[in-house]
């Protein structure tokens, strides 16, 4: 219990997880709500590969981390550009309205 | 003991705001429930021992990507009662499909074990502290060394990111008069007519 150890790290980390992927489920029509839930999936896989890296002694976890960060930002910058492009066009961001590029 | 009960704080704090950055009524709130969760996530690196890391995660962020998602959130003007909608109307299957992802991670996480070999297989491993080389040091020493391409290829990711993120928002307003450099310098002596004006006289 007061051993803090593998386990537990990658305990919180799943649950952060399973925590983003059920805010999508969630939140269908809201897609800022929805980008926040990738946002802490992306936590959570961070938090596994720093847990690894640090009980590994392997510094490439933590290197690795860094890359996903800035593929996290870069992804968030768009998305929310990509956002707003659809509220000014549309007057509205919920999900089931975005259905234009439909067949 | 005390490094237990820290953990224990962090942990607890950022499964806590985490779910209520998905069950918050108000998009504002979730932000700033979302940026408590890399709060106590910087917490745990820390205690992890990747001091650098966490530093990026509370100055990247907190500064930046959660303030970028305030300000989007504040700046459109949405109907958060329509949004709001059927929100319990995927619980059960969200609640279904969270709960078998999380028994299947626990699962998988609780029996995990290292490989016995696994000393072999580390290709950098992490100074020794008595080495006096800071966290901060050593993941320079790889990032700019090893992991250089690497790390020009991110920062090309950023400007491809930048540049289309100002592309797609950029606006185009008709009737706006703006100076145009190209044309203002490729006037000659040409086409700038002089005319003898008498005195007097007018033109």
């Amino acid at each position: 219990m007061f051993e803090i150890g593998l386990a537990h790290y990658l305990t919180v980390a799943a649950i952060l997880f399973t925590l983003g992927v059920f805010g999508i489920f969630l939140n269908r029509k809201n897609v800022i709500i929805i980008m926040m839930s990738i946002e802490l999936i992306l936590l959570s896989v961070n938090l596994n590969l720093v847990t690894f890296s640090s009980f590994l002694n392997d510094l490439v976890g933590q290197v690795f981390v860094m890359f996903i960060l800035t593929v996290a930002a870069a992804e968030a910058a768009i998305g929310l550009a990509i956002v707003v492009v659809f509220f000014r066009n549309r007057g509205t961001i919920a999900v089931e309205e975005i259905s234009q590029l439909k067949g | 003991m005390i490094s237990a009960l820290i953990f224990y704080m962090f942990a607890g704090l950022l499964v806590a705001a985490g779910v209520m950055v998905i069950s918050a009524r108000n998009p504002v709130h979730a932000v700033l429930f979302l940026i408590v969760c890399f709060f106590n996530a910087a917490g745990l690196f820390l205690l992890l021992g990747a001091e650098f890391l966490a530093m990026v995660l509370v100055v990247v962020y907190v500064g930046a990507v959660a303030v970028l998602f305030l300000f989007v959130v504040m700046l459109l003007d949405i109907n958060l009662v329509e949004l709001r909608e059927g929100f319990l109307q995927y619980l059960p299957l969200g609640a279904l499909v969270g709960l078998i992802l999380l028994c299947e991670l626990v699962v998988l996480f609780g029996g995990w074990h290292f490989a016995p070999n696994v000393e072999d297989i580390v290709q950098h491993q992490v100074p020794a502290a008595a080495a006096g080389i800071s966290n901060t040091e050593a993941l320079g020493r790889l990032l700019y060394t090893d992991y250089a391409y690497l790390f020009q290829a991110s920062g090309l990711v950023l400007l491809v990111a930048m540049i289309g993120s100002i592309m797609l928002t950029h606006r185009r307003r008709e009737g706006v008069r703006k100076q145009v450099i190209a044309q203002q310098v490729a006037r000659n002596r040409s086409s700038v007519e002089v005319r003898k004006v008498p005195t007097g006289g007018g033109i």
